[in-house]
């Protein structure tokens, strides 16, 4: 078996006396869908701050396909495929969703270099944004300003950015943050139907998606990694109950004991 | 929106936006008039032509990737001393002077850009200013060179293509000056609507969202600053060719902030801002230091609240407003 598509090593980072990432080791097996749940203020979007490298680690090393990739500026780990999404929308506001996409789609190709060629000369580039958006059920609105889009429309678009890189590896930061359920379980199916080539670890509050779509949960508690495994032990393990004790998650995460579904 | 979006296909739909549309098309006919209208105001048209060309150098950078520079004068500055020393040390030819002058702007963009592609905001702000303010200086010390406060003498521009003379009445002048304005402009449009062209808006649309999608924003950056200096430089060039002199305030504070201004008032973003906010702003400058000289300021500074209050896209963007105002009723 080849090694984990993304792996850290000992990852910490502290803001002066405030320790927000400790000694965090996590692997994710290529094509899995991983959760990240934990309290707020737990350290789950820095990990991924830290792991993007929008953020520099003061310590630990970062392996994506057993690369190290610690010293990599955010956009060559992202050319590389280690591709994330933003809690709070990060859009082109004054761009149509074909543009923001086809943005995207170019830079990989390099396309986006070329300033002497009008981007017509590039059909393949926008087919392929296009056919990124209809496949998130996007196509009908890929004209419309960024802005005018519905929100849960916004947060669809966040991930078509985000497979227009052709990522090897996807964090998605609260991919329906703010989205209503009806909507976020179709937000929850598309990332399901991505490709298996595609590594997934999400960041998720809702305990009843978490189990649905998770094959393993990594818990995190005060910037460490506290426990994980499985999401049917996750969901009987005392230290997790007694972090989220007064949430009452306990009755949901009874509910879904069963094994995790698959695809 | 009433155009059926999902019918039209994605690249039919980008393709309808690089067509000419017929106010383009009236537009640049219109730039021809002032040879039938006002014969005795070439000299005022080229000089307008050459500010526009300026102005359309600055929204490459400011309008389209989103970098404000007060020191953008610098590199129109450097293409006047280049043509005008080439010139007055033997080489009067105007094309290959105007080539010259992109060079040596283009060659001091590039050097400067790998300083400018690392801020934002303000700091970009003050880091463009004191790079005009340098350079401006520097003009001023090497007396021997650029002629210092007295600007540089001695410039004669050969006859165009080897045929045409630079007249008193600025006939030849202002048809040079058209000519190279519109070729860059076909330029410019080319590169706005290229890949390129879209990945600079996303830098002026999002800069912290662009590495996300793996773009080397930087280089980016570097790329159309070098480009828009060289764009500066030919309009520099075409002001020494022109009026055969090159003076200081060519590259001075002065001449800066009136380009931000020019591309304010006609609307950044939009390619024909800087054109429209440069002849609407030297034909006021015309006329306004005709009533009375002294105190013109006043009245571009009234010009320019007024368009800032209440046309907050600049001429343009009021116009574009209305237009579509005018098509949904």
């Amino acid at each position: 078996m080849s090694g984990p598509a993304l792996a850290t090593r000992g990852l910490a980072k502290s803001f002066g006396s405030l320790v927000v990432a400790r000694d965090i080791e996590i692997e994710l097996p290529k094509g899995v869908r991983y959760a990240l749940i934990g309290p707020n203020g737990a350290g789950k979007t820095t990990l991924i701050n830290l792991i993007t490298g929008m953020l520099q680690p003061g310590a630990g090393r970062i392996f994506l396909d057993d690369i190290d990739i610690t010293a990599l500026p955010p956009e060559q780990r992202v050319r590389r495929g280690l591709v994330r999404t933003y809690q709070i929308n990060s859009l082109f506001p004054h761009l149509t969703a074909l543009e923001s996409v086809t943005l995207a789609v170019c830079e990989r190709t390099r396309a986006a270099r070329i300033w002497w060629r009008q981007l017509n000369a590039y059909p393949h580039e926008i087919d392929e944004a296009y056919d990124i958006l209809t496949a998130l059920k996007l196509g009908a609105v890929c004209h419309r300003l960024t802005r005018e889009l519905a929100y849960g429309q916004q947060r669809l678009l966040e991930i078509a950015l985000a497979l227009a890189t052709r990522p090897k590896v996807l964090l998605l930061d609260e991919p329906a943050a703010g989205v209503p359920r009806e909507e976020s379980n179709e937000l929850f199916a598309a990332i399901a139907g991505l490709s298996r080539e595609i590594t997934v670890l999400f960041i998720e509050h809702d305990m009843e998606l978490v189990f649905r779509f998770a094959t393993r949960v990594i818990v995190m508690v005060g910037g460490s990694v506290l426990v994980q495994g499985p999401p049917h032990e996750i969901a009987t393990d005392p230290q997790v109950r007694a972090v989220y004790l007064g949430k009452a998650p306990a009755k949901g995460l009874q509910a879904h004991r069963q094994e995790p579904r698959h695809d | 929106m009433a155009l059926s979006e999902s019918a039209a296909s994605p690249r039919l739909y980008l393709q309808a936006q690089t067509r000419w549309r017929p106010a383009e098309i009236v537009f640049w006919l219109a730039t021809l008039l002032p040879y039938v209208l006002f014969p005795n105001y070439l000299s005022l048209a080229s000089q307008i032509a050459i500010a526009g060309l300026f102005a359309l150098s600055l929204d490459l950078i400011l309008g389209y990737a989103g970098i404000v520079s007060l020191g953008h004068a610098a590199f129109f500055g450097v293409g006047a001393y280049t043509a005008g020393l080439l010139s007055k040390y033997g080489w009067g030819e105007p094309l290959t002077g105007l080539a010259a002058a992109a060079l040596a702007a283009g060659i001091v963009g590039y050097a400067t850009s790998f300083v400018i592609c690392r801020f934002r905001h303000l700091a970009l702000i003050m880091l463009t200013l004191g790079f005009g303010l340098l350079l401006a200086e520097l003009a001023n010390t090497l007396g021997w060179l650029t002629g210092g406060m007295d600007g540089l003498q001695g410039i004669h521009t050969w006859k165009l293509l080897g045929i045409f003379r630079f007249d008193l009445y600025g006939r030849a002048a202002y048809a040079y000056a058209l000519a190279v304005l519109f070729v860059l402009f076909l330029f410019a449009r080319r590169l706005i609507h290229s890949p390129f062209g879209l990945s600079l808006r996303g830098i002026r649309e999002n800069f912290v969202r662009m590495p996300g999608i793996g773009a080397p924003s930087r280089a980016h950056i570097r790329t159309i600053y070098t480009i828009a200096a060289a764009l500066a430089g030919v309009a520099g060039a075409l002001l020494a060719q022109t009026t055969e002199t090159v003076s200081l305030d060519s590259l001075g504070f002065e001449r800066s902030a009136e380009v931000v201004v020019m591309l304010v008032l006609g609307g950044t973003g939009r390619l024909y801002g800087g054109l429209v906010g440069a002849i609407v702003y030297m034909i006021a400058r015309d006329q306004f230091s005709g009533i009375v000289p002294q105190y013109w300021y006043f009245w571009i500074g009234i010009l320019l609240v007024a368009v800032v209050m209440f046309l907050p896209n600049g001429i343009l963007g009021g116009l574009a407003k209305l237009s579509s105002r005018w098509s949904r009723s």
